[in-house]
């Protein structure tokens, strides 16, 4: 692996900077610390990060640009009449990697040689036997312009290895070479090495910026992309879901929406009132020992993993609820209105008891930040604690609470797991809890699976599902950090 | 005079509401609605801590039994005469005979042990070969291949036995339940019960559930959790790599050196919501920058590593600028009192001290990027079948390979309920990797946390 042993020459060459470094300001000084600007081990530090650095920061950008670029050049070798009916220039291009691959392989194994590799054609011998023969299995014989593709691709991978390899250690040897020059008594370094350890701390806090800003240019380029393929009147009015591969399909997010919003409901339904309830005893009620319990018991259920909570839903409360209420005869209630595991009632209990702990927490805060001067109050006049509760606590707590419930509706708007297993995926309007219907997030993950083609809108869509997604998640999310943070101003 | 607590005096009457000794009707509706407003609290804790309950209780009751297995006991003859015709044990030769050329191997030895065993039954050898694991002439074949020198000896071997004979045993399948099934039949697990009582056949301890890998849709027996392991531990040496260093250079920056301005408000605003932005957004993001941009491998470790490292980095941002912000200012002014720099404060000084707090923090993050499933279907780590175990760190980082919530979820959506048992120990799994973090976690806080 080159790319590791460059990384290793270059840390040892920082490495060695670092000793050189302060081994010349050492002898610049005589010998005496004392006569140096900085401690000498800055003088190290600066000619390490002068090599490493510069070097590093090539070689990452070299390692994600380089294979984009050649993509390109190469694809465009390809021309349009070769690539087949129902395939397109991306599966090409991965046959095209895949030829360059075993190529490499042979090349590595000793099978042949670089020179008869360069030379091979698909006149005088039979690639996808030779391929074959050495563990590379092809789904079809190469084509010439295949071929000649995968050969390009690999003569231009090679020399770009080749010239970023020349390209970072001279940008290192070249850094350590200066660093090490500039070093002297009166080299003012720590100055020099704090303002570049700033530098990386500044880039390391703006990554977080970067992130959204990826987030949202990926799925907006991709959203944009969707809606050059199919009508936005369709995405955002329509009233149906039937994706097919014929080229017709309906795709409007409002049936998802309606499925996304109901469980969500239903989970605000089972986890508010809980939460509530639990939040108030254990911050008005329970003793300290029964606080310390069970406070921790009920975050237990916050830290599980949302697969638990799925398979949970799929494999125990779905069948149950079917025992209830289908099964005609032999059920419980002796109905038959239930005729799968997956409904919106399995996906929305389960996710309410996930986010029972979640609403307990955050209202219990918020109810410990009410004044104790105002509980004290009510108190004095004579109201029992239950009135003190309900009468003036809740109502200072009212906006925190609505705060903290917009927050467990966003978290279960953009809930996964539980969904795709437990909801179903059937997109229609019904008022009829029983019956599977789906939601914006299952739908993503059936779109984004298995094979993708990020030509046809059926793929494309998703990408302006998880930008509603993500819009909706975070008005939500703003909303409710923006009352919750006016609530505290009023108390502090 | 002071004596008030006399009868009042005569002609005053007596107030209607004024003893303490008999509640009046509305104080003991005032009473009786605090007793059920207290009691509702009482449920509500009890629903949630009986959900815990029932949650723990589901999750052992199913997959407790995924960690034991059914072997079948046969002394199987290796006739040198099917395996190595020409007698020089020459390996390549002996790798040519397939698994077909073992199957009647198996057979014989099924039948002799029916024999032996005085079992009653009229199937042949063929049809006894069912109560065996589909994987069982390849496991012969490749203790063979292993081990050509017991050609022509006759080695015991203890086979997996197929999934519904597990199943029989372990009370998932019974007699009724195999009616219309055409892997088993009732004469088989007649068969099945005399090996029973003879010996041969025992459920023991499953270790290739913890170290095996994912088998193919026809023999959940085999299946393991082990390769998911080893990617989901490949996963998290990226997150540790990427997002420790990262999410702490961000801390020190936003909490010590940032300015008050716009773009630092912008910053923070920021990563308070890329806590809350759903995991599948960054699935997407995954999708569409690392593998349909950059074109890094498909189901790699690490793309999803990366993945989950822009997933947690907010999340350990939060939690190291809370433990930086707990060190007392009175340590930073004493530092740039004797003459540090304000950097040689924070990094000698106050950086050491909030070290707990950090990696109690890192490791909550690491213990939430574990569990995580949505981000990685999207990004292809589902779907296929991780069966070999990676040799080195750059295949361990790039070869195609699965995690635990993911195989977990691979295995709930197949159709053989011998999976679910397998997806219910592999929660159990996952479950003893998330206690053990938080523990960890927890004993870090309490045995390094300092009260200022």
């Amino acid at each position: 692996m080159p790319v590791l042993w460059l990384f290793l020459i270059i840390v040892a060459l920082s490495a060695i900077g670092f000793v050189a470094g302060r081994a010349r300001a050492y002898q610049s000084a005589g010998g005496d610390a004392r006569n140096l600007h900085s401690l000498p081990g800055y003088y190290g530090y600066n000619v390490a990060l002068t090599a490493l650095v510069p070097a590093l920061a090539v070689l990452a950008v070299w390692l994600l640009a380089q294979p984009m670029l050649i993509e390109n050049s190469v694809s465009k070798m390809i021309p349009d009449e070769i690539i087949a009916e129902g395939s397109n220039r991306s599966l090409v291009m991965s046959d095209v990697r895949r030829v360059a691959n075993g190529l490499d392989l042979a090349v590595s194994s000793g099978a042949m040689t670089n020179d008869e590799v360069n030379a091979l054609s698909t006149d005088t011998s039979d690639i996808r036997a030779t391929l074959g023969s050495i563990g590379v299995a092809l789904g079809s014989d190469v084509s010439p312009e295949v071929l000649a593709a995968a050969q390009s691709y690999r003569s231009k991978s090679y020399t770009g290895t080749l010239v970023m390899t020349v390209v970072v250690l001279l940008l290192a040897i070249g850094g350590l070479a200066l660093a090490y020059t500039r070093t002297h008594k009166d080299f003012r370094a720590r100055n020099v090495v704090e303002r570049g350890v700033l530098g990386l701390l500044i880039i390391a806090a703006s990554l977080a910026i970067l992130t959204t800003i990826g987030i949202v240019l990926s799925m907006l380029f991709e959203t944009m992309n969707f809606f050059r393929l199919h009508p936005w009147t369709d995405f955002f009015f329509g009233g149906t879901w039937s994706p097919n591969f014929r080229g017709d399909s309906d795709l409007s997010i409002l049936p998802l929406l309606w499925g996304t919003l109901y469980i969500s409901f239903i989970a605000l339904l089972v986890a508010v009132p809980i939460g509530l309830f639990a939040a108030i005893y254990l911050s008005e009620y329970a003793s300290n020992a029964v606080r310390s319990i069970a406070k921790p018991l009920l975050e237990i259920l916050a830290g599980i993993p949302t697969i638990v909570y799925g398979l949970f839903a799929l494999l125990t409360v779905g069948p149950m609820l079917v025992n209830v209420f289908g099964r005609g005869d032999q059920g419980l209630l002796g109905v038959e209105w239930m005729s799968g595991a997956t409904s919106v009632l399995t996906a929305g209990v389960v996710m309410g008891i996930m986010l029972i702990p979640f609403v307990s927490s955050l209202s219990d805060d918020i109810i410990n930040s009410v004044p104790q001067a105002m509980r004290d109050g009510s108190l004095g006049l004579g109201a029992t604690k239950s009135e003190t509760v309900r009468q003036v606590i809740m109502p200072a707590a009212l906006p925190g609470i609505v705060g903290a419930i917009l927050l467990a509706a966003s978290r279960a708007i953009g809930e996964t797991m539980i969904v795709v297993m437990g909801a179903g995926a059937i997109a229609k309007f019904s008022l009829n809890p029983l019956e599977s219907m789906t939601t914006i997030t299952t739908r993503i993950v059936s779109q984004l699976t298995g094979d993708t083609d990020f030509a046809s809108p059926e793929t494309l869509v998703a990408f302006a599902l998880g930008l509603t997604l993500f819009v909706l998640t975070l008005g939500l999310n703003i909303l409710a950090l923006y009352i919750v943070r006016k609530y505290r101003e009023q108390y502090e | 005079m002071t004596d008030l607590t006399n009868s009042p005096a005569a002609g005053v009457p007596r107030p209607k509401h004024g003893t303490l000794l008999t509640q009046d009707a509305r104080t003991a509706k005032r009473n009786a609605a605090e007793k059920r407003f207290q009691m509702y609290g009482m449920i509500a804790i009890g629903i949630g801590l009986l959900m815990l309950l029932v949650l723990v209780f589901t999750i052992v009751r199913n997959g407790a039994g995924a960690f034991q297995q059914t072997f079948i006991t046969l002394d199987v003859q290796l006739l040198e005469d099917k395996l190595d015709k020409n007698g020089n044990r020459n390996i390549e030769e002996i790798s040519k005979v397939s698994t077909f050329g073992y199957s009647p191997l198996i057979s014989q030895a099924l039948e002799d042990k029916v024999a032996s065993a005085n079992v009653q039954t009229e199937l042949s050898g063929k049809q006894l070969g069912d109560i065996l694991s589909k994987s069982a002439a390849a496991t012969l074949r490749n203790f063979v291949l292993r081990h050509p020198e017991t050609i022509g000896t006759t080695v015991n071997f203890e086979f997996l036995a197929s999934s519904r004979v597990d199943g029989y045993l372990k009370g998932r399948v019974t007699r009724d339940s195999i009616a219309n099934d055409k892997n088993i039949s009732v004469e088989q697990l007649d068969v099945v019960d005399q090996l029973v009582e003879g010996g041969s056949i025992e459920k023991t301890f499953n270790l290739s559930f913890i170290t095996g890998a994912d088998a193919s849709d026809q023999r959940p027996e085999s299946a393991g959790i082990g390769v998911s392991m080893l990617g989901s531990l490949f996963m998290m040496l990226v997150v540790l790599a990427l997002a420790l260093p990262i999410g702490v250079a961000a801390s020190i920056y936003l909490e010590e050196f940032a300015p008050k301005n716009w773009i630092t408000d912008i910053i923070e605003v920021n990563i308070s919501n890329l806590a809350a932005v759903p995991s599948i957004v960054f699935g997407i993001l995954g999708l569409a920058v690392f593998i349909n941009y950059m074109h890094l491998p498909m189901s790699a470790p690490l793309v999803g590593g990366l993945v989950l490292t822009l997933m947690t980095l907010p999340t350990i941002i939060i939690s190291t600028r809370a433990s930086l912000k707990a060190v007392p200012p009175s340590i930073r002014d004493a530092a740039l009192g004797v003459g540090a720099s304000k950097m040689q404060s924070v990094f000698h000084h106050v950086l050491p001290l909030a070290a707990p707090g950090i990696l109690t923090g890192t490791i909550i993050g690491l213990a939430q990027a574990l569990g995580e499933t949505a981000p990685l279907l999207l990004i292809g780590m589902v779907g296929f079948i991780a069966s070999n175990a990676p040799d080195s760190l750059a295949s361990g980082l790039l070869s195609p390979n699965s995690a635990m919530p993911a195989q977990i979820y691979e295995w709930a959506k197949r159709a053989d309920p011998a999976f679910y048992e397998r997806a219910w120990g592999g929660i159990i799994i996952l479950l003893l990797f998330l206690v053990t973090m938080n523990t960890v976690a927890v004993i870090l806080r309490r045995r390094f946390e300092r009260r200022w």
